[in-house]
Parts: structure tokens; sequence; C-alpha cells
């Protein structure tokens, strides 16, 4: 029995040093900060991105006078009961207030309307889909009673449309937000297999005579590219069985909200911008795990990057909601963020060229950091002796 | 660079001028000049980190080197002549879950061998090798012997006109290094040419024309054994029933008997006059044999007592793990 402990001691003594001593225990410090920094992001950004979704536009098509009385009704109200209590209001000074075409003006605005107010203040017609103005329609009397100072009860008319633009942007960005979703789970759910092969690759020794065979470039490309087939394959099978269930559970296939670019073209940007968002994590897993020396080197590292992959999404489902500005082009031209930012534009907006043109970029990085873990690999990895195995991986990645 | 630039002399399998590698600011290889004819079998010697492997990597293209230009069959581009070249690496790798004759024919189609040719080749190499049993048996049920048979076999199924082995008879038992050595003369004798790293002289005394000695990252003797072997003079081996006589001026003055044995190095006059000298001047020969310096010797005498002492430490301790 004492034999049994003195020798599990000697045991724990080595792998206890090992580990603690060893680069990769600096990473596994850090280890908590990782879901802490993703709980905060997520959680800041579900509600940035919630209110931004949230935000009712009511458009108003009222006499020029009797739209300020309603704005600084507004104006009022909001300062006791909250801003966040009433809909934005934006004057429609080329609407009349008895136009006839008014359910035409809440697809065609510019910006996104929740409704059209009309009429007069006295008289209000409210004009939407009908889940938003019965919303918003006891909102307006309100705001109409108070412009009028309170005298009579109002009554706001209504008249109901299918979809306004603001409804339409709302089943968009859901659509786009499930798009960001599904791409992120594959891709970290099928990113890990390269990493997994390449430990195979290394326990196996073998990669010496591939190095010696055909060009590293070579290597790198056919694992992502083999890694990358088996992940389709695995997509196929998936979807296939999920959309046998859900026509199976609800009788027929759902009539689901189309994004800007018909479905058709957004399943096949689904499955390029997957394939992209696959290669860029995956060469950059087939970097670090080319660098790596041992096994354990690679898994510690493999949970930074995830995280970090993880990181670039929620910048890239920040910006669902903010279309055309500085941090939405960002997330675009981040190669990182890039296939979830596009897929996101692709469900908001309908022009394909801009996809064309994000693939060729995204590729060309996905090059980019094959040769950049080629020259590395050949200038680092492979060394005979002990030199390079007692070199930390961030002394390796320097060179 | 120009094509012109890029192309060398196809005579020689491997030319190398100046190579130097460093790791972390240490020179593993510092300026080595080789060239390497074709048709023959060469030996590069040397203990363990004396920059072999480094050296072999760097002539394969499995890295490049950080001064220096080396071509490989007359190409500046190694990897381009990967198809004519076998290569066994000193850390042995294969896929365990593969089938034996797959895994030849996955190595064979790596140097552009069609993969049902190589499968072809794979098992009928197998039969020839004593293997036949293990044909369609996963890399993991087989002995780490027969493992490196295959391998072996895996390195040579695309008939490559050169094989570069890397430390081939470590971990051998003897019975596979005879084995291996009569594969390495079979190639030979083909015309293959064979460049093999080991820190084992006995092998590269047997098997080669022409050996590099490898110390410290440098080359201090390339060419044929006999040449370095000649660096040495003869040694003689006399016993003589007297002890002193006018013969003794034929022995080197500071040569003192063992009673009546005396060992000495041949003089520069050679073997005549010293012979002449002992029967005419009567030494009473009991026994006379004069031994020229084995390969070690030359070994000892070019690379220094203390990498020799280095390479048999090696040696052994590979002969304890084996």
């Amino acid at each position: 029995m004492i034999e049994t402990i003195r020798a599990a001691f000697v045991i724990a003594r080595r792998d206890f040093t090992a580990i603690i001593f060893s680069k990769s225990f600096f990473f596994f410090l850090l280890g908590p900060l990782f879901p802490l920094i993703i709980g905060i992001a997520a959680g800041g950004l579900g509600q940035q991105v919630r209110k931004d979704i949230d935000r009712p536009v009511i458009g108003v098509a009222l006499e020029e006078t009797q739209s300020a009385k309603l704005i600084d009704a507004r104006a009022a109200l909001a300062k006791n009961l909250g801003n966040g209590s009433f809909p934005e209001l934006l004057l429609l000074p080329d609407v009349s207030p008895t136009d006839p075409n008014i359910k035409t003006k809440l697809d065609t605005a510019s910006t996104p309307l929740t409704a059209i107010i009309s009429g007069s203040l006295d008289a209000p017609l409210l004009t939407g889909s009908q889940a938003d103005v019965k919303r918003w329609s006891g909102r307006m009397a309100l705001l109409s009673e108070t412009a009028l100072s309170g005298s009579n009860p109002v009554t706001v008319k209504t008249d109901f449309v299918a979809t306004t633009g603001s409804s339409k942007k709302r089943t968009q960005i859901a659509t786009a937000q499930g798009g960001q979703i599904i791409l992120i789970l594959l891709t970290m759910i099928l990113a890990g297999m390269v990493l997994s092969n390449l430990v195979e690759e290394k326990t196996n020794k073998i990669i010496e005579i591939l190095a010696a065979a055909i060009p590293m470039d070579a290597i790198f490309l056919g694992k992502l590219f083999a890694m990358l087939g088996m992940a389709l394959v695995g997509i196929t099978v998936w979807s296939t069985l999920g959309l046998i269930g859900v026509s199976v559970v609800s009788s027929g296939m759902p009539n689901l909200p189309a994004p800007a670019v018909g479905w058709p073209l957004f399943c096949v940007l689904m499955v390029l911008y997957f394939s992209m968002a696959y290669l860029l994590l995956g060469s950059l897993f087939l970097g670090i795990g080319a660098m790596a020396t041992t096994v354990r080197e690679v898994q510690t590292l493999s949970m930074p990057v995830t995280m970090g992959q993880l990181l670039v999404f929620f910048l890239a489902a920040f910006t669902v909601t903010k279309l055309g500005e500085p941090i939405e082009w960002f997330a675009v031209a981040f190669p990182f963020s890039s296939p979830f930012a596009m897929i996101a534009r692709a469900a908001q907006m309908d022009n394909i060229w801009q996809h064309g043109l994000a693939l060729i970029w995204q590729g060309m990085f996905t090059l980019i950091i094959i040769r950049f873990s080629v020259m590395l690999f050949r200038r680092n990895v492979m060394k005979s002796g002990n030199s390079a195995r007692k070199k930390s991986l961030l002394a390796r990645m320097r060179g | 660079m120009t094509s012109s630039a890029q192309e060398n002399n196809a005579a020689n399998a491997i030319e190398a001028h100046q190579i130097v590698k460093r790791f972390d600011g240490d020179t593993a290889v510092d300026g080595i000049d080789l060239t390497i004819k074709k048709g023959s079998i060469f030996g590069i010697l040397g203990p363990n980190g004396a920059g072999k492997t480094t050296t072999l990597r760097m002539l394969l293209g499995i890295i490049d080197p950080d001064e220096g230009e080396r071509f490989l069959l007359g190409s500046s581009d190694p990897i381009s002549k990967s198809h004519q070249v076998g290569y066994l690496p000193e850390e042995r790798g294969l896929y365990q879950s593969m089938k034996a004759f797959d895994a030849i024919a996955f190595m064979g189609a790596l140097r552009g061998l069609p993969l049902a040719e190589g499968r072809k080749r794979g098992r009928q190499m197998m039969e020839d090798h004593g293997l036949g049993d293990a044909v369609d048996k996963q890399i993991r049920q087989l002995s780490k012997g027969m493992a490196q048979t295959v391998q072996l076999l895996g390195t040579i199924v695309h008939e490559p006109d050169l094989i570069i082995l890397d430390e081939p008879f470590s971990g051998l038992d003897a019975l596979n290094q005879g084995k291996l050595e009569r594969l390495i003369r079979g190639q030979a004798d083909k015309g293959v040419t064979v460049i093999f790293s080991t820190h084992v002289i006995a092998h590269a005394e047997r098997l080669c024309e022409e050996i590099a000695i490898v110390a410290n990252g440098k080359i201090p003797f390339t060419g044929k054994v006999s040449t370095a072997r000649d660096r040495l003079r003869p040694q003689v081996h006399l016993e003589t029933h007297n002890l002193d006589g006018p013969w003794r001026s034929a022995i080197p003055e500071d040569c003192e008997p063992l009673g009546h044995n005396w060992h000495f190095t041949l003089p520069e006059s050679g073997v005549e006059p010293l012979l002449r000298a002992l029967i005419e001047g009567d030494a009473g020969i009991q026994s006379l044999s004069i031994e020229r310096p084995g390969l070690h010797d030359a070994f000892v005498h070019i690379a220094g007592e203390a990498v020799a002492k280095k390479m048999e430490e090696d040696s052994a301790l590979e002969g304890e793990a084996a």
C-alpha cells in the first residue's frame, strides 16, 4: 500500500510540475476569464440588439401644426413616463393627412416604419400591421389627447396591412440572427475536427513523411478540404433529418419569412459562408496545431481560439441591426467575422455582388493564414533534438 | 532564380554548398559542403546531435537552409523531385488504422504512384519480404519490427532513384538489421543511390563506398571509406624471439616491448624494408601481423576522441533500448 502511494506520488509530482511550469498553464489560469468575458459580451449584446429591433418608429402624416403639437406632447409625456414608453415619431412632410396610399408608404419609406398616423389629432387613423396597431393605438390616443390639451377623449381609428417595413425588417433580422447562430454552431463543432486530425498526425509522427513528399501548403489545404467535405456531409445529413422532422411535426414545411436575397440564394450563401468560416478557423487551428509540440499544448490553445471566435461572432451579431454603420463595415471587412456579418447582410440586403467580393476576400485571407502557418512550420517545427521542444510556444510563434 | 540556376549538375544525386542552419541562435549545421554521386551507397556518420538529421531535412527540402544552396537530383527545389526520392525519417510514423498494404500504397501515392498500382506492389512486396500474413492487418496490429519494414517498403514502393534513410538501423534487432543491409545492397545493385545516416560505424564500414563524417555541425571528412582509413598508417603487431639485435633499427625508437611483443605504426618506408631488416637482423619472428586501421580508428583520428566517445555511448544506449 505504502509502495503504491509512493509510486502515485512520483507520478503526481511529475505531472504537477510538468503542468505548472508549462506555458500552457498560463492559458489555463486565464480560463475562467473567457466565459466571463463571453457572458458579459453576450448579455450586453443581446440587450442592445433587442433594443435596436424593438425600437418602433411611427410616421406622422398630420397637418404641420398638429404634427408639432403631437411631437411636443410626446416629449412632455416621455419626460415623466420615460422615453421607452412611446414610439419614436418621424415626420412625413411629403405625405398628406388624407393620402389614400398611406399603406404603400409603409413599405416604401426609407426608414422602416412600424405604423403611420394620419387624419387629424381629434380623429386619428393608425395604419400598420394588426399586432403593431393593437400595441400602439392606446399610446397614440394618449399622445393625441395630450396634444389637444386633454379636452376630449380621442378614439384612434385603425387600418391594417399584412406587413410593414418595420415588421419585414424584424423578420429579416430574425433570419439574419438565425443564420449567424447556425453558422457559428456548425463552425465551432466542426473546426475542432481539424485540430483532432493534426493531433493524430503528430501522435503518428507521420508529418515528416508528408512534409518530405509534398509541399506543406498542399498538406494544410488537403487537410482543410478533407475536413470541410466531411463537415458538409454531416450538415447535409443533419439538415435533411431536421427538415424531415419539422415537416412531420408541423404537417408540412413552415412558412418562414423570406430573407432579402430569397431562400434559394440564402441557402447557397449559408453553405458558402459556412465553408469560409470553417476554412478561416480551421486554417488558424492548423497553424497553431502545427507549431505546438505536444498534444497538451494543442488542446490548451484551442480554448482561447474558440473564445476568440465567439467574440468575433458577437461582433457580427452586434452589427445585425447596424447595416452600413462603421462597426458593421468593420465586421464585414475583418476576415474572421466577415462570414457572419455577410450572412446577416444576405438576410437584409438584396444586392448580390457584395457576396462575391466577400467570398474572394475571405478565401484570400485563408490562403494568407495557410502561407503564414507553413512559413512558421518550416522555420520552427522541423527541428531535430531537444531545443525545439524546450522552447515555449509563444517563442516559437515569434520565431 | 533562373531555371538554369535552379538546375545543377544532374550527375550528382546531392550537392550542397556551404549550407547553414540555425535554430534559436544555435548553429545546427555550420557551412557544410557535400557531393554525393549517383549510384553509390553513401553513409553520413556522426553522433546524435551532430547535425545529420537537419542536414538530411535541408537536402530533402523539408526545411530551407539559412545560408548556402543545395541541389537534389540537380534541382534546388527538392520537393519537385519527390517522385524520384524515397525517404525514411528517423521518427517512424504510420497511420495506425490503415491496413499494411494500404499504408505502402499511400506512401507511394504521396510520391506520385497511382494508388491502385501502389496497392498491387504493396501486397507483392510484403509477400516477398515474408509479411504475406500481415498484408490485410492494420498497422496497430503489427509488431514494431513489422511496422518498420512496412514503412521501409513504403519508402521504396515507387521505385525511386534516390533513397534517403535517417538512422534506418535504429531500433532494429540484429536479424532485421541484416535484412535491411541486404535490402540496401539490393537497391544499390539496381543503380539506386542510397544515402543513410548512422551513428554505428560498423554499418557504414560494411555498406558504404563513401562516407561523410559529421561532427558539431561540420563535415571534417567526406570521401571513400578507404581514403578515411588511409589517413592512418597500418599498425604492426610483432612477436620476436630475440629482444635485441641489428634489426631494432627498423623499429621506431620510442617503441618498447611488452614481453616479446611489439606494437608500432608501420614506418613510412613500408613493409619490405621492415621484413628484410627483421629477417636479416635475426629477430626470430614468432608472429607478425600488419593491420590496416578500421573506420573506427579513422573516425577517432578525424572527428576527435570526444565525438567518437559520444557516438559509442549513443550506440550503446540504443543497443540497450533495442
